[in-house]
């Protein structure tokens, strides 16, 4: 009976304009199915057995990616009810908390996936240099892996920023307050004073738009953490995968 | 199979009146390839990537039944929190505050650590091991990733657990609540012990620490250059260079931990624009 339904259904005009083939059931369709279809495509059509067994990468990798599009789905969900104004972004967090529906669930779960990503990227390196995939030809995708590593710290302390408790406004002003230490172009680092670099017109100052942490820094943080950083996470990660077919992946697989 | 349009893709060559052909078992002909033991990626690995992200899920939403996302009190300019706590990914780095200027552990560090784990692959020349967990086949590298890692991560838990307030050293079972006496450690630059042990011009002890420092890298740089050849060889003079600085300077954070926890060593050496 739903063996016959299945039939219909992928028999259908519709079915087949969204799939261009059949059900995944025989060879040939499982082959489509991965090279004609964009989310899927960046595997192989065929992988070797052994790469089937966990204990190669753990799917660390694979996690890792996992919670990052786990955090753009709640985060875009919390941006439904969030402004980053300092006189209200207090008060949209306690409401996500405590009067909106579901919002403590999303807030958290936003919140540990975010921990989450930043240790599974840390261990999906760990693994990567393990096994040595990082040594020639995927010396540059190690690089570009870095650049992803980085780029989820800074996700990570930016989005800190936007509840506007206590525990955000220092963390970041004593982040930021480092930026100022920077040689040559911040205010307190070695050869800036001498070299006419003063409290407005330092590093410091560019990251936060002020001498201190207030409704500038917040706006530039929310921008930050809501569109320029997962863009430009998004575009490494394109790389990195597009990388990892063309450089060939390293273990069974 | 509903795709019925055959194409030739190989076309015969007319002179040759035999094919290589194998038997071996699979439901369609591989062509052009040596057998291989390999299934579709679909149902497979995809399955194995599904279940992996229901797993995380299933985790994720078990784990916050039982733990909150913190929200403190509205953000006060006017009130610091004592200690103030960086995010634990960030702890390590202000741990290290405690033994470097601002302008080293907040900036320059993290820096090196970037360009430094970037590098990696390029100075790395032991072309053994790729693929498979193996330690011996590669000792030094591991050796570094784990020094450079365990640092990392050492510092996150003294962060974590073992400072109180004003960053001070607080036991787990110390009084959480009481201020510790600052003035029971009296930190000193390194050319003070040498005024007073030697009884030198202070002067005459800047020198000394300036060419201890230097004397630290210079050494470093030529010990391996003139002992261990076989390691140089395999590098290469450029690669030779950038290594062992990121090398050394990794060291000498750890070593200079260890000056500061156990001797009250401030800096190494000052001069009129910065201190190390
Ligand atoms: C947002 C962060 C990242 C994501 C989502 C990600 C994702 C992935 C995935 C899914 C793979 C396939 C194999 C596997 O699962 O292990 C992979 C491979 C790889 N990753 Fe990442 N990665 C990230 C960050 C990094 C970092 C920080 C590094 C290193 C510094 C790195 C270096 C590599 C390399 C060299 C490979 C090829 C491995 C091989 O051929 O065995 N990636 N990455």
């Amino acid at each position: 009976m739903l063996e016959k339904m299945k039939e219909k259904v992928v028999q259908t005009q519709l079915f087949k304009s969204v799939f261009r083939h059949g059900y995944p059931d025989n060879e040939l369709n499982q082959a489509y199915v991965v090279f004609s279809n964009i989310f899927l495509h960046i595997h192989p059509v065929k992988v070797r057995r052994t790469a089937l067994r966990m204990r190669y990468t753990f799917c660390l990798g694979g996690i890792t990616l996992f919670l990052f599009i786990m955090l753009a789905v709640t985060g875009i969900w919390l941006m439904f009810y969030y402004t980053p104004y300092t006189g209200l972004a207090y008060k949209n967090i306690k409401d996500i908390q405590f009067v909106i529906f579901g919002g403590n669930l999303m807030r958290d779960l936003h919140r540990f996936a975010a921990h989450g990503m930043v240790l599974f990227v840390w261990l999906h390196m760990t693994r990567v240099f393990l096994t040595g995939a990082y040594k020639a030809p995927r010396e540059f995708n190690w690089v570009v892996g870095v650049v992803l590593l980085v780029n989820t710290l800074i996700l990570s302390w930016t989005g800190y920023l936007l509840p506007w408790d206590q525990l955000a406004y220092w963390a970041v002003t004593v982040g930021t307050k480092m930026a100022s230490y920077t040689p040559f172009i911040g205010q307190n680092g070695p050869w800036g004073a001498q070299l006419g670099v003063n409290p407005t017109n330092d590093l410091m100052f560019m990251m936060i738009g002020g001498t201190v942490v207030g409704q500038n820094a917040l706006i530039r943080f929310y921008v930050l953490h809501c569109v320029v950083l997962p863009l430009v996470v998004t575009v490494f990660l394109a790389v990195h995968f597009w990388r990892i077919r063309k450089d060939g992946f390293s273990g069974p697989l | 199979m509903e795709n019925k349009a055959v194409r030739e893709i190989f076309p015969r060559d007319a002179k040759k009146s035999y094919g290589l052909v194998e038997l071996m078992k699979g439901a369609s002909p591989i062509v052009r390839k040596e057998p291989e033991d390999t299934v579709y990626t679909w149902p497979n690995l995809i399955m194995i990537e599904l279940i992996c992200a229901l797993l995380v899920t299933a985790a994720l939403i078990l784990l916050v039944q039982f733990e909150h996302a913190p929200l403190r009190s509205l953000a006060d300019p006017s009130t610091t929190p004592n200690p103030m706590r960086a995010p634990w990914y960030f702890l390590g780095l202000q741990e290290i505050l405690v033994y470097f200027d601002p302008w080293y552990a907040g900036v320059v560090l993290p820096g090196m650590i970037i360009v430094g784990l970037m590098i990696f692959p390029y100075v790395d020349t032991n072309p053994k091991g790729v693929g498979y967990y193996t330690y011996t086949e590669r000792k030094f590298a591991v050796f570094n990733y784990s020094f450079g890692f365990a640092l990392w991560w050492i510092t996150i838990v003294i962060g974590t657990y073992l400072r109180g307030l004003d960053w001070q050293w607080y036991w787990p079972w110390s009084d959480k609540l009481a201020h510790m006496n600052p003035a029971l450690v009296t930190l000193v630059p390194l050319h003070i012990v040498f005024v007073n042990l030697l009884h030198v011009s202070k002067d005459v002890a800047k020198g000394f620490c300036d060419v201890i420092f230097l004397g630290y890298f210079a050494l470093g740089m030529l010990i391996p250059y003139m002992f261990m050849r076989k390691f140089y060889d395999s590098m290469g003079a450029g690669r030779y260079i950038t290594f062992m600085i990121f090398f050394l300077s990794m060291m000498g954070v750890a070593l200079k931990i260890v000056l500061r926890l156990l001797f009250n060593i401030k800096y190494i050496v000052v001069t009129p624009w910065i201190n190390v």
